[in-house]
């Protein structure tokens, strides 16, 4: 997108919904403008129509005419202050809803991306879309636009006052503003690309800072002060001489302009007085003259002019920084937005049914807690399968990069109620294989089938809400405690969050939060401990109820107790479900139906714990403690 | 808080004053100028050439001039804000330094950062335009006005009676408007942190099919914001109409009675058909005019500028903060500066985080570590496991009670020297950007290579160093994301061990190691450091089972002590765990 794509997008989004508030705004901004505009006009109106000739012959004569200039000007004022307050009320509001609806356009285009996206980013890249971009966007739209369009009126209407008046010295003007043109281009591209390293400096420096602040208890019991001392003082200096040189330029730019401006009026003063000295001859849309002492008033108000002119000028130089970086937010924010969403052309859906004796199912809009996957078919008819939680991937290949497999012909086959536990190093395809199950990732080759049916023809939506998943990092969302573990099933019965919570053995603890269920956790739960984190995801897949779970087994160190209640909590809530489970405990393996042991995205051992300890393979080297299970 | 702050302005003394100095020559310049253009103008009207090339030529250097001081004040008051945001940064980071454990348990990591990121700048621009516009503007403020009265008083009475109605109306505007905007700003960081909940729990929420949900919940918040944005933003937008109101009637007053004097006090022609001006000439209006726009607009600025410091106030008193934090730790006058031996003896010692806390933390500690001893600690979180073994460092100091380490008080040793023979593996292990041997050789910089080596084959950790693609060269990037958790746990301890010390407290540091590794490593430290004390916290019983002595630790008490045999009978906590675990790591050690 060119920058001018862009700026116009930009304005089209801003007064798209108010095209009636586009036209007040305009019109308010000309009338506006027009009133600051005017102010050296009048000045000079009443010193040559009124002042001049009452010089010679006194007040009476030029009452009425003062009066009229008076009348004009004190209605033009007026004109002007109220198109004032009605822009600035009318772009307030416009311009917070329009922040508004990027802001809900970023956001609901977010939820539907696929989470490859996530995946290759970091979540302060995302996050900076929100904060960076969206921010430019609101100092241009509250501060930067309106100042442009304004300066720009303005500009227009000193440039017709100049003509008016006389074309040399519109063209003397005109002069002075290409200069005050070169000097910003030049001045101001040295600054943006002294900022350019001064944003790369402060990058260093931040990082080198984040990690002593993050490691400060290390670098304390190592006695190491002296040495991060010395480290940031180098980071610190460097930051140093680029900002010294960055600001040098922003700084010098505004002086430098305004007193070109300066120069620009002495000169235009000494050039008007030699004109009317030689009473050279004066061209412009107000008529052919010799410029002369009666007609001082020309010389005076270019004066004036010219300072407006110059004003305005700064002006425009010093938005365009902002201007710059507000469309480079801006193409960035379109960019996101324009980013291709995850595609869903499954048609298989999960309904709520019942099951008659003699074995049919029948599709039903009453809450039955039993569920069947509604399947048409292109002949027009209907088929219903019992949804039962039985998964099979066969001869499955999955690479992320094309010629990079990470999955190379996996099979697996997981009768309802059956645990599958994955094992292996990190890297070695385990948390991928989850990843296609729920079709945060397309498989390449072979199939997956849920009930018999290929995962492809269910709708995504129908497909996940019949997996649950608790994964190491818990994930927890701000809001109750109440909230948190119904987030899968809002409709859930109080009875329900509290069966779900005694299945994941989180009952007692949040009995004993001083709100109970009604705790408001903060982000990610960040009041609770690690353990009590991981008991509420548990209890939150407990409420979701699905016939399949995918679990992720934590890692991190919690105490014995607690992590025998994350265990028991776990056994619960896998007790009649299908699971795969990501092991990192040898009681869990043992515990499972079947073992994958993986290997660079192949599966190179299967079978159930005894087998697997028999064929004194990698299994049991990983079991008895001589390889570590990551 | 200014004062604090102040003091990091140093050796930029010298451009502070340089810099208001210039922008106060050159608003001179400035002032001057339109002066001087009025003589012109009248004498353009009168028609001498002379007089106008010799004006000319003034009013053109005096424009020179002022470029020149402009230019000189922009350059100086870049070095002055840049390098003192660069002292203030120096200060916090040197002042980090300095702190005690205690005393960054009250900030948390990212915001100190803060502290060093955002809020520097804000200080640093907020100084820039302090020695810079803050300084200009009310000067060109007086000086306008004194030039206004210099032409004629009763007209610019009209300008100094506009000021306070204008500058009330600003200030009422303002004053209303700030509160709103913090609010509006607290909740936009809610908002973003909403967000972010969102992006790390992306799979959570496709998982449940909580899209919709979730985007509800978002347009409600967001829609919130910008309702109060919209009422911050009218509120401020109306400082614009009020002051073309204040332009305007002053302009009309000014034209309409200036108009009144110049022709009411006219002298008449003179014989060469001059005008003889009475106490207002046309050229003398025109000027007055430009200055009274020039007080109108400063007074605006003034305004912004106010509005500009009460935002980086904060940010100013968030850094004093931390600038005035005193480390809590005080090392002796005449400390002791070696440590003889790894003995370590606790005499009755009590010990609370903060002083008016209720509870205590750890209760009537007694435990006698003879030197080179194995000494295991049991016990689940937050019974004060590693309160107990920060104490021997000192990062924090005891409440009540008496702690020697080879028979002196620790409180009679050097910190640095005492922190360097007790060495501590944190929970909180971090590795630094930079090589596998640079961070080893954090425990001694002046270590060989095969010193390095060695201790890292005591932590088995050269084995896997040596899979890597340039062994101890390899690069570790930043936060040790290129190692396992249990590489870097090992890492950690070669680290410690490089210190040569003689105490080494592991808290917890084998977590993520497994049993057969972390047996391994124990009987090396055994064997190759027999006469180093060491001090071992696990969750595992696996862990401390052949120590000298087991402390089993509950609720900032020990409640049993012994070997591992001796436990097995008299600690009902310690066989319970036992048992547990034995059955939850099955045959791990057959």
């Amino acid at each position: 997108m060119t920058k001018k794509e862009t700026l116009m997008r930009l304005i089209k989004g801003l007064f798209a919904s108010n095209k009636k508030a586009m036209i007040i705004v305009l019109i308010s901004l000309i009338f506006s403008s027009a009133g600051i505009m005017s102010i050296s006009v009048f000045i000079q109106l009443i010193i040559d129509e009124a002042i001049m000739p009452a010089l010679t012959q006194g007040w009476s004569t030029v009452s009425s005419t003062l009066f009229t200039i008076l009348t004009f000007m004190i209605i033009l004022y007026s004109v002007s202050v109220i198109g004032t307050l009605i822009y600035t009320q009318i772009m307030a509001k416009i311009g917070q809803h329009y922040l508004d609806d990027i802001r809900k356009e970023m956001f609901e285009k977010m939820e539907s991306l696929p989470i490859g996206y996530f995946d290759q980013r970091s979540h302060g890249d995302i996050m900076s879309y929100y904060t960076n971009d969206v921010d430019t966007l609101r100092q241009f739209i509250t501060q930067s636009l309106i100042q442009f369009a304004m300066t720009l009126l303005t500009l227009v209407f000193v440039i017709a006052v100049m003509l008016y008046y006389s074309f040399f010295l519109t063209l003397f003007v005109a002069i002075g503003a290409f200069t005050m043109f070169k000097v910003t281009a030049h001045i101001g591209g040295k600054s943006s690309a002294s900022f350019k390293d001064q944003q790369y400096s402060i990058g260093r420096l931040e990082g080198y800072v984040e990690e002593m602040m993050y490691g400060q208890r290390v670098v304390k019991s190592f006695v190491r002060e002296e040495h991060a001392k010395k480290d940031f003082d180098k980071e610190n200096e460097n930051w140093f001489e680029d900002s010294k040189r960055a600001r040098h330029y922003g700084n010098i730019l505004m002086p430098i302009l305004h007193n070109i401006g300066n120069l620009m009026y002495v000169l235009l003063a000494v050039l008007g007085s030699v004109l009317i000295y030689f009473s050279v001859t004066n061209v412009g849309f107000s008529g052919i003259y010799p410029f002369s002492i009666a007609r001082v008033g020309i010389v005076v108000s270019f004066l004036s002019l010219s300072r407006q002119f110059s004003q305005n000028i700064r002006m425009i130089s010093q938005q365009a920084p902002m201007v710059g970086m507000a469309l480079g937010g801006a193409s960035r924010v379109f960019e996101f937005l324009a980013l291709e969403e995850e595609q869903d052309t499954g048609y298989v859906k999960l309904v709520n049914c019942i099951e008659h004796d003699d074995g049919t199912i029948e599709e039903t809009d009453k809450v039955t807690n039993e569920w069947a996957w509604r399947h048409p078919h292109s002949d027009g008819s209907v088929t219903y399968t019992k949804l039962k939680g039985d998964i099979v991937l066969e001869n499955v290949d999955f690479e992320y990069v094309e010629g990079t497999p990470v999955l190379k012909d996996i099979s697996i086959y997981a009768r309802p109620g059956e645990t599958i536990a994955l094992v292996g190093e990190t890297g070695a395809g385990k948390t991928t294989i989850t990843n296609l199950i729920n079709r945060f990732y397309e498989i390449h080759e072979g199939k997956i089938r849920y009930d018999g049916i290929n995962i492809k023809k269910i709708r995504k939506p129908d497909l996940r809400r019949s997996l649950g998943i608790v994964l190491q990092d818990t994930n927890l969302f701000s809001g109750t405690v109440r909230d948190n573990i119904r987030y899968a099933r809002m409709e859930a019965s109080e009875e329900e969050v509290i069966e779900a919570a005694k299945t994941a053995n989180a009952y007692d603890f949040i009995k004993h939060l001083p709100k109970g269920f009604d705790t408001e956790l903060s982000a990610n739960g960040e009041n609770l401990s690690q353990g009590q984190r991981q008991l509420i995801s548990i209890a939150r897949a407990a409420c979701a109820n699905t016939p399949v779970l995918i679990l992720d087994e934590a890692t991190s160190s919690i105490d014995t107790r607690t992590e025998a209640l994350v265990q028991k909590g776990m056994n619960q809530l896998m007790e009649g479900r299908t699971v795969f489970v990501i092991a990192h405990r040898l009681s869990t393996v043992r515990n499972s139906d079947a073992i994958m042991v993986m290997d660079h995205g192949e599966i190179i051992e299967r079978g159930d714990h005894d087998s697997l300890i028999e064929q004194k393979g990698i299994y049991y080297q990983l079991y008895t403690g001589a390889l570590e299970m990551e | 808080m200014f004062k604090t702050l102040a003091k990091s302005v140093r050796e930029y003394k010298k451009e502070s004053l340089l810099s208001p100095f210039f922008v106060t020559l050159e608003v001179i310049c400035e002032i001057l100028i339109p002066l001087i253009m009025a003589i012109l103008i009248d004498e353009i009207l009168a028609n001498d050439i002379t007089s106008l090339v010799l004006l000319g030529s003034v009013l053109l250097g005096l424009a020179m001039l002022a470029l020149f001081f402009g230019y000189l004040s922009g350059k100086y008051s870049a070095v002055a804000a840049s390098g003192f945001a660069k002292n203030i940064r120096k200060d916090i980071f040197y002042n980090v330094q300095t702190l005690s454990f205690a005393n960054i348990d009250r900030y948390s990591h990212t915001a100190l950062v803060t502290r060093m990121t955002t809020d520097t700048t804000n200080i640093q621009n907020a100084y820039g335009m302090l020695i810079r516009i803050a300084m200009r503007v009310p000067l060109m403020l007086i000086f306008s006005i004194i030039m206004a009265f210099s032409i004629n008083v009763e007209l610019s009475w009209i300008f100094l009676l506009a000021l306070p109605v204008l500058g009330l109306g600003l200030f009422v505007i303002f004053k209303t408007a700030i509160p709103v905007f913090r609010r509006v700003f607290d909740k936009y960081d809610t908002l973003n942190g909403y967000v972010q909940e969102n992006i790390k729990g992306i799979r959570v929420v496709k998982t449940f099919v909580k899209e919709d949900y979730e985007k509800e919940r978002f347009k409600k918040n967001s829609e919130d914001i910008r309702d109060d944005f919209v009422k911050g933003e009218r509120l401020v937008a109306l400082n614009q109409p009020v002051f073309q109101f204040a332009l305007y009637a002053v302009m009309t007053a000014v034209s309409v009675y200036g108009a009144y004097i110049v022709v009411s006090t006219f002298g008449g022609y003179n014989a060469a058909g001059n005008p003889v001006w009475g106490e207002l000439s046309t050229g003398n209006l025109s000027s007055l005019i430009i200055y009274g726009m020039q007080i109108l607009a400063s007074l605006m600025m003034l305004a912004m500028i106010f509005v500009m410091f009460t935002i980086s106030s904060a940010s100013a008193k968030r850094i004093a903060a931390v600038l005035d934090e005193r480390s809590d730790l005080k090392n002796p006058e005449n400390p002791i500066e070696t440590v003889p031996n790894g003995a370590i003896d606790f005499e009755d010692v009590y010990f609370k985080y903060k002083k008016d806390a209720e509870a205590w933390v750890l209760e009537a500690i007694n435990i006698n570590i003879p030197s080179g001893s194995t000494v295991g600690i049991i016990g689940g979180t937050g019974v004060g496991k590693s309160s107990l073994i920060n104490l021997i460092s000192r990062f924090y100091d005891v409440s009540k009670g008496r702690l020697e380490v080879a028979g002196h008080n620790v409180k009679n040793y050097d910190l640095d020297v005492l922190r360097k023979e007790v060495a501590v593996v944190l929970q909180n292990n971090v590795l630094f950007t930079g090589t596998i041997a640079e961070n080893i050789r954090w425990g001694d910089e002046h270590a060989t290579d095969e010193e390095v080596r060695h201790v890292a084959e005591i932590a088995s950790a050269h084995e896997f160093i040596m899979e890597f693609q340039n062994g101890y060269d390899n690069k570790i990037e930043q936060g040790g994301s290129n190692v396992s958790g249990g590489q870097k746990q090992r890492l950690c301890i070669a680290r410690a061990l490089l210190k040569k010390p003689k105490v080494l407290i592991m808290d917890d540091s084998t977590s993520a190691v497994d049993t057969k590794t972390e047996g391994k490593i124990r009987r090396a430290l055994r064997e190759d450091l027999p006469s180093m004390t060491k001090i071992i916290i696990s969750q595992r019983i696996s862990a401390v089972e052949d120590a000298d002595q087991v402390l089993v630790m509950d609720q900032g008490r020990i409640v049993a002590r012994g070997t591992h045999e001796e436990l097995l009978k008299t600690s009902n906590i310690y066989a319970e765990t036992y048992a547990m675990q034995q059955t939850k790591e099955g045959g791990a050690n057959d």
